[in-house]
């Protein structure tokens, strides 16, 4: 029972199919995912990452293959998987507090209150993760009165609440800028050390998906596969100055020019400076 | 790098100069107000602005309206004048039953509206949410919404006469068809991050119905239902220039037959006066009931 994985994606294929062309977005897909564990996913635009997240969350279908849970195959979505989206997922209508709290008016949840100690630690969880986010002076505010960045961290606050073993995430930060983005790292790290939750992180930031995780796994397009993955060398406490450290541009460089390799698209320097030559 | 040094160390001085002179004596350029510029696509206008343009866009054409009768350019027995249509309006109010006319006409309007509202919205939500629902009736509903309404009215007043439950059926089949088919547009364009968070976060379907989309879609909803009333008043006359005996309507139609312009004129603006209102108040709504809903 101990060894077995978290996530288990055993051969898993996509084919989006279309009128005039099917498109194989994924194909035999083979991956375990231990528990605890964060694993970044990076890759050329079209290599599947988001669909192979969104399969692990049951929002979409698989062609082929298997997703085991616990060793329980993934059948639609479910309260023990999370997602934070990238952007326009929060609640407009509801006040930051409320946005949290959603998952409490779901049938799902609300069955498994028992008593009011129940309700009050809900209620005092709900308060934990608003002041984790720094978000206590917004409790009563509408999403449409926060910055991105604090858009993004009552997202966050909200996938956390129901207590997800997993955590997924699609490319959450992609719409921040860069100093959000950093701060919002740093609060991930911290929030996985806490929750003890295994994260799965789709992001077409290389300097990101190191930073964050445990595993890079970089996937290549066409049709959408793991190409391969790396294990960062950095302790589970991070700080933004291992950024600079040799180990980390090492391994930045070697997952940017595979990325490059993979991609199908390069600029052909040669030919740009004949073009610019004739002219 | 040095001429960079050199260069501010020889600017510095004369700006702390200006600053220690009176502010009267200053070369700096003083701020003067700027013209605010009109003709930017999508530019911005202060609300004195839209105000008073606003107020122009009505009085002009009445100061036109005026003119042309004032000065006989038009035949008062076609084209009546302000004062006269004014004058008609009074006599309406105080002796022709305008009060009634203008109560019925409402009633009718806010009882197709009402009925087909009630039906409207929640198909229309069944159609956007889920896609057999949608394949089965949005090719039939597009179909029938060309169909001009008033087409029905020989055929409804063969099957239900021509009393009340008539002209409310013609409003109802002016609005019901397209009220659908916006609800549903409407439906579909909650953004789908709202509705697969709440299925990640475990909700069923009918939770995500009740909890996210008809949540979600509630300014939009009220958007929808503020265009269609417009159209309910248009539906309206046309039921009751055929089969009535009361109304706006019916009595723009009987001053027709006595040549009384000035009271055609007079139920023209009453109803555009009332719809005018009721839009205003579907917006006032739309502004206390969805706070959150910022532009």
């Amino acid at each position: 029972m101990s060894d077995m994985p978290k996530i288990r994606i055993d051969q898993v294929g996509k084919t989006f199919v279309g009128k005039q062309r099917s498109v194989h977005a994924l194909d035999d897909i083979r991956l375990d995912i231990q528990p605890n564990e964060f694993v970044t996913f990076v890759g050329a635009s079209g290599c599947g990452k988001s669909t192979l997240l969104r399969i692990i969350a049951g929002l979409e279908t698989l062609s082929c293959g298997e997703i085991l849970l616990d060793g329980q195959p993934v059948d639609g979505p479910g309260v023990d998987r999370a997602m934070v989206f990238q952007h326009y997922s929060l609640y407009p209508w509801l006040s930051v507090m409320n946005n949290i709290k959603f998952c409490r008016q779901l049938k799902v949840i609300s069955d498994t209150v028992r008593n009011d100690a129940d309700i009050e630690s809900a209620s005092g969880r709900a308060d934990a993760l608003l002041n984790l986010m720094g978000l206590s002076a917004f409790a009563e505010a509408f999403p449409s009165q926060l910055s991105g960045g604090m858009q993004q961290r009552v997202a966050i606050a909200r996938a956390l609440m129901p207590r997800p073993a997993t955590l997924l995430m699609d490319e959450p930060f992609g719409a921040l800028d860069a100093q959000t983005r950093e701060v919002m790292h740093d609060l991930i790290r911290y929030v996985h050390r806490l929750e003890k939750s295994t994260i799965l992180f789709v992001t077409h930031d290389v300097e990101e998906a190191i930073y964050l995780g445990g595993r890079v796994v970089l996937m290549a397009p066409r049709p959408g596969r793991i190409d391969s993955i790396f294990e960062v060398p950095l302790p589970a406490v991070r700080h933004q100055d291992m950024k600079l450290s040799p180990e980390f541009t090492e391994l930045k460089r070697k997952i940017l020019v595979r990325i490059r390799e993979t991609s199908g698209m390069q600029t052909d320097l040669d030919q740009l400076a004949r073009l610019s030559a004739q002219e | 790098m040095s001429a960079h040094q050199s260069i501010e160390s020889s600017v510095q001085p004369s700006v702390k100069a200006t600053e220690k002179m009176p502010p009267v004596a200053t070369s700096r350029p003083i701020p003067v107000a700027r013209k605010p510029r009109w003709w930017v696509i999508r530019g911005e206008l202060n609300p004195h602005a839209v105000w008073m343009l606003a107020t122009l866009g009505f009085v002009l054409p009445f100061l036109a309206w005026w003119a042309g009768t004032a000065f006989g350019v038009a035949d008062p027995l076609f084209m009546p004048g302000p004062l006269a249509v004014i004058k008609r309006l009074g006599q309406w109010w105080s002796s022709e039953g305008l009060v009634d006319d203008a109560l019925m006409s409402i009633y009718r309007v806010m009882a197709g509206f009402v009925v087909s509202a009630v039906l409207a919205i929640p198909l229309g939500i069944y159609i956007g949410a889920y896609r057999p629902v949608q394949a089965l009736l949005e090719p039939l509903t597009d179909f029938i919404r060309y169909m001009p309404a008033v087409a029905f009215i020989p055929l409804v007043m063969l099957w239900v006469g021509i009393d009340e439950s008539a002209k409310i059926l013609i409003i109802f089949l002016g609005t019901f068809f397209q009220m659908v088919l916006m609800v549903a547009e409407d439906v579909r364009r909650v953004p789908m991050a709202q509705i697969e968070a709440a299925q990640t976060m475990g909700a069923t379907r009918g939770e995500i119905i009740k909890k996210v989309i008809f949540p979600s879609v509630r300014p939009a909803l009220l958007d929808t239902l503020r265009i269609t009333c417009g159209w309910a008043w248009t539906y309206l006359v046309v039921a009751e220039l055929v089969a009535s005996n009361s109304g706006l309507g019916y009595a723009i139609l009987k001053a027709q037959r006595y040549m009384q312009t000035d009271k055609i004129f007079a139920g023209i603006l009453l109803i555009g006066l009332i719809g005018l209102l009721t839009d205003q108040a579907f917006r006032w709504i739309s502004r206390r009931a969805f706070p959150w809903n910022r532009k």
